[in-house]
This record gives C-alpha cells, sequence and structure tokens, in this order.
C-alpha cells in the first residue's frame, strides 16, 4: 500500500482517525510518519521519554503539531500548517520565517541543508547580505592603502575590518 | 493563437531521433532547474496578475537569451485541452503545466517559450522551470546547454536564493541546485530474466528514484523507466549529474548482461516473442495503449538482439508518442472514442511500419 503522504514509499504505518464524526485511516510510510511527528515502535526509541509523553498527551492521530503550526510569514501570509499540509512554502522568505523547521525537513530529505553547488550572482546580487559586500569593499580599499602606502588609512581600514570580521 | 508544432525544431521530437549515445537502450535525457523570482510569493500563492507579471519578465529575458532564438511561446492558458494534451504527451511540457494535474487546474499565464529541446516552463510548480531534452544519454551535454541558459536568465532576473539552502522552490524535496536529471532507459532484459526488482531496490538505496514514462505518478509501461536523482541539495550539480550517470551506466550494463543471458538461454522464446510482437503491431486491427508500449518493448528488443535487422529505433521512438490519445485525435482531426482510438492507433502503427519496411528494403 500506498504513502498517504509522499504517495512514493509503501505505507507501514497506519493512523485511525476521528474527524467530524468520521472514521477516517490514514497510511504513511515511516519517513512521513516521522515527519508528522507520529510515533511509531520504529521510531520511538530514538525520541526522549519526555517527548514520548508529551505526545501519548495529544492522542495518536490528532494532529501531532506542535503549537508553533500558527506561525506566519509577514510576506506572503503562509503558515507552518499550510506547509505540513500542501508540502510547499508560500515564498522565498518562508525559508527565512520557518528556517530551523526548514533545515531539519531539508535535512531529512537530502542528507544536508547546505547548497554547494553553482551560486547565484548577479552584477547587483540579491541575496548576499550587505556586509559581506561592505567587508569586500573595505578589503579593497586596505589593499590600495597598503600598495599607495598610506600606512595611517591602512591602519585604520585593518581596525575596522577586525571589528567587523 | 496559433497552435503550430511545427515551428520546433523536427515538431519538437528532435530529442526522439535516436542519434544520442546509447540510444538503442536509452530513450532520452532531460535535465531541469527550477528557479524563482525575488520578491513573489510562490505559484502556489500567486495571483493572476503576479503570474502575469512573471510572464512578462521571464519572457523578456528569455527572448533576449541568443539560446532561445529560434523558441516558440506556446500560452497553454489560451490552448484547447487536446492541444494542451498534445504538448504533455510529446514531454514539451509537464502535466501540471497544462492543467492536467486532477485537482489543480489549468493557471492563467501558464506558458512555455521553448525550440523543442531547450526551454522554459513558466508559471509551473515554480515560477521557472527550465529544462532540456537530449536524445539518448547526454547528461553532460544537456546540462551545459541548460546551465548557459541558467546564466543568461540569471542575470536578467532577480532569482531567489539563500546563502546556506541555495536556490529557493517551493517545494523543499527540489531545494538547492533545482537540478532533477532524468534518463528515459528501456529495460526488458532485466524485467524478463526477474532482476529488475533487485535493480530498483538498489536504486534508492543510492539516492535515486524511478517513475514511468510520463512523470511523477505515471505507472511503468513497456518496460520504460525514467531514472532520476532524487536529492537537489549538499551536492554539487555535477556530482548529482556524476553520480546518476554512473549508476546509469552500471544499469545499462546490467541490461546488456542480462539480454546476453536471454539470447544464450532463451534464444527461441525470445525470437518467438520479438516477432510475434512485431506481427501483432504489423497486422492487428485495435490496440491499446498499454499493448502497443508492451509490443513495442518486444519490438525494441528484438532490434537490440539483432533479429530485427532493418527497422529504425527513431520510428518506434515516434511510435512510442504518436500513438498517445491526443496525438491520434490530431490525425484523425476529431475526438475519438477509446474504441475508436485504439482502432486509429492500430491503423497509425501499421502504416508506419510499412513505410519503415519499404524504405528499409530499398
Ligand atoms: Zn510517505
Ligand atoms: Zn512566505
Amino acid at each position: 500500500m500506498q504513502c498517504d503522504n509522499c504517495k512514493e514509499r509503501e505505507a507501514a504505518v497506519h493512523l485511525t482517525q476521528i474527524v467530524d464524526n468520521s472514521v477516517t485511516t490514514l497510511h504513511l510510510c515511516p519517513q512521513c510518519a516521522a515527519e508528522k511527528g507520529v510515533q511509531t515502535s520504529a521510531n520511538v526509541a530514538k525520541f526522549p521519554l519526555s517527548d514520548f509523553l508529551a505526545s501519548m498527551g495529544q492522542g495518536v492521530g490528532a494532529h501531532l503539531a506542535p503549537d508553533d503550526s500558527s506561525e506566519t510569514c509577514d510576506f506572503c501570509g503562509a503558515t507552518l500548517k499550510d506547509f505540513r499540509e500542501t508540502g510547499r512554502l508560500g515564498c522565498p522568505h518562508c525559508y527565512d520565517t520557518f528556517e530551523s523547521h526548514l533545515r531539519d525537513r531539508l535535512r531529512r530529505l537530502h542528507g544536508s541543508s547546505h547548497h554547494v553547488g553553482e551560486v547565484y550572482l548577479t552584477s547587483e546580487p540579491a541575496g548576499t547580505n550587505l556586509q559581506e559586500r561592505e567587508i569586500g569593499e573595505m578589503r579593497k580599499r586596505l589593499k590600495t592603502a597598503i600598495e599607495t602606502e598610506h600606512v595611517e588609512l591602512a591602519a585604520e581600514l585593518r581596525d575596522q575590518l577586525r571589528a567587523l570580521e | 493563437m496559433s497552435f503550430d508544432l511545427s515551428l520546433l525544431r523536427d515538431s519538437g521530437i528532435s530529442w526522439l531521433d535516436a542519434s544520442g549515445p546509447e540510444s538503442g537502450i536509452v530513450l532520452s535525457t532531460r535535465v531541469r532547474l527550477a528557479r524563482n523570482l525575488q520578491g513573489l510569493p510562490f505559484t502556489i500563492r500567486t495571483r493572476e496578475d503576479d503570474r502575469a507579471a512573471i510572464l512578462e519578465q521571464v519572457l523578456g529575458a528569455g527572448n533576449a537569451s541568443k539560446h532561445l532564438e529560434q523558441a516558440t511561446l506556446y500560452r497553454l492558458d489560451e490552448l484547447e485541452p487536446a492541444d494542451r494534451q498534445l504538448m504533455h504527451e510529446r514531454h514539451l511540457v509537464s502535466k501540471e503545466l497544462a492543467g492536467l494535474e486532477g485537482d489543480r487546474g489549468l493557471k492563467t499565464s501558464a506558458a512555455v517559450l521553448t525550440n523543442g529541446e531547450l526551454g522554459v516552463m513558466i508559471n509551473e510548480e515554480d515560477h521557472l522551470r527550465l529544462q532540456c531534452l537530449r536524445s539518448g544519454f547526454a547528461l553532460a551535454d544537456a546540462y551545459n546547454e541548460l546551465e548557459r541558459l541558467d546564466i543568461d536568465l540569471g542575470a536578467a532576473l532577480p532569482f531567489a536564493f539563500h546563502p546556506e539552502f541555495g536556490y529557493l522552490t517551493s517545494c523543499p524535496t527540489n531545494a538547492g541546485t533545482g537540478l532533477r536529471a532524468s534518463v528515459l532507459i528501456h529495460l526488458p532484459g532485466l524485467v524478463l530474466t526477474k532482476e529488475i526488482a533487485k535493480v530498483l531496490q538498489g536504486l534508492s538505496q543510492v539516492g535515486l528514484t524511478f517513475r514511468g514514462l510520463y512523470g511523477e505518478g505515471s505507472e511503468v509501461v513497456g518496460n520504460f523507466f525514467q531514472l532520476s536523482n532524487q536529492t537537489t541539495l549538499g551536492k554539487s550539480e555535477d556530482e548529482l549529474l556524476d553520480h546518476l550517470g554512473k549508476i546509469v551506466r552500471q544499469v545499462i550494463a546490467y541490461e546488456t548482461q542480462a539480454r546476453e543471458v536471454l539470447r544464450r538461454d532463451a534464444a527461441m522464446v525470445i525470437a518467438d516473442k520479438v516477432w510475434r510482437a512485431y506481427g501483432l503491431l504489423r497486422y492487428a486491427r485495435s490496440l491499446s495503449f498499454e499493448e502497443t508500449m508492451n509490443l513495442l518493448s518486444g519490438v525494441r528488443l528484438g532490434v537490440g538482439l539483432n533479429l530485427i535487422t532493418d527497422l529504425s529505433v527513431y520510428t518506434l521512438n515516434k511510435l512510442l508518442v504518436f500513438t498517445q490519445p491526443a496525438h491520434l485525435e490530431l490525425f484523425e482531426g476529431k475526438a475519438l472514442t477509446a474504441q475508436d482510438l485504439s482502432i486509429s492507433r492500430a491503423s497509425y502503427v501499421r502504416r508506419e511500419l510499412e513505410a519503415d519496411a519499404a524504405r528499409g528494403s530499398q
């Protein structure tokens, strides 16, 4: 049987929920079950006892999302709950809003959260932060100052750079 | 709006011309990159005017790129369902962009700018899905071409990029490189020798996935598999492509071995299977799509084993595409019932095989 969530892997966890007086059964693979925070005999051992007890309190099949599910992205209005339901984020800013949650998710999905591929560079870098550019500029000025033997300026720039870095 | 696929190089099926490396076993290679524009919501949360703005910006950048000089714009949102289906059958657009993904439907400003091999889908799940299709097993070629387009578009458009997470995508499964490479491969030897389950199981252990002929959620028919990378983050584009490439090479080697085993241990059984398949395709009066795929698989194996010598792989590849419903309806010039489709399919296959045989005997 296919997992209801990812529709890829084999379902191993079968959850019976009662929603609006009707009984539905959710079939999940171990990965998706773990992502939804459902405790299974396979993954329960990995969780500390306190987590396990806390999840017991909510009852199996309830939305096991912690209370951060109402956290909202300022830019697009998406919540963590939206993301959990659709599997899709609302906008690029969501990656900052839900950063720690996403970092975990990305690690589970890809084995890493750290991009090592092509770096996006344009003449007007959109992603890089101001401080990095500032430091780059100061390094250039420092180099020029040393080359042209402006000792005092060089010393001043070096101190400023140290403070920034 | 006019709908004319003949504007594309070889009507948009040059990637099926069997000219690429390993094209006896590997039909085609596809690489795509997912990109989004900074400052706008992802497609799932876009409004109509957002999507119109995205289309305009991407077209501005795409039309200025010399890599898309010969490209044609197709506005999916202005096409009839049959034409959208046709574009999907020809692998020029995803099911999602064509608005054929059941619950999600067609979006306004959904479009593709393509020359048939290289193109960009606009307002797909991500704002941009750059894709390159190539004949045979050609990962590096396809990616190099795609990368050049990515550089052009990236210089003109503000892509959403995060220093830690890389290129940001609507679904975190695509984040990082945004790269998905897939190889469409024909594995009848492994299926017949019952080795296929082992191979497919092995794939998931090395971070690859497989799908059917028509991508996500599609069933495996005719022993055609699409192998692709599962992860997109934490490895560079080259590492992802190298890894997939190595595994595909291995799968090709296994398939070749399996065919040798068949030739050695079951020569008569296989020859009979192959020629029966050819006979049915050549003379049947009604063929379902699935049956056609399975028979084509048998005939293709026959060509691979040199049992059938004067049939071109290109003809077989074309049959895969042109025997699908929207293509047959286009030929007949009208909508067809399931029964009429099967009749039309059989007559199309018959004509093509006859024509190929006539060319071969000249
Ligand atoms: Zn799952
Ligand atoms: Zn957002």
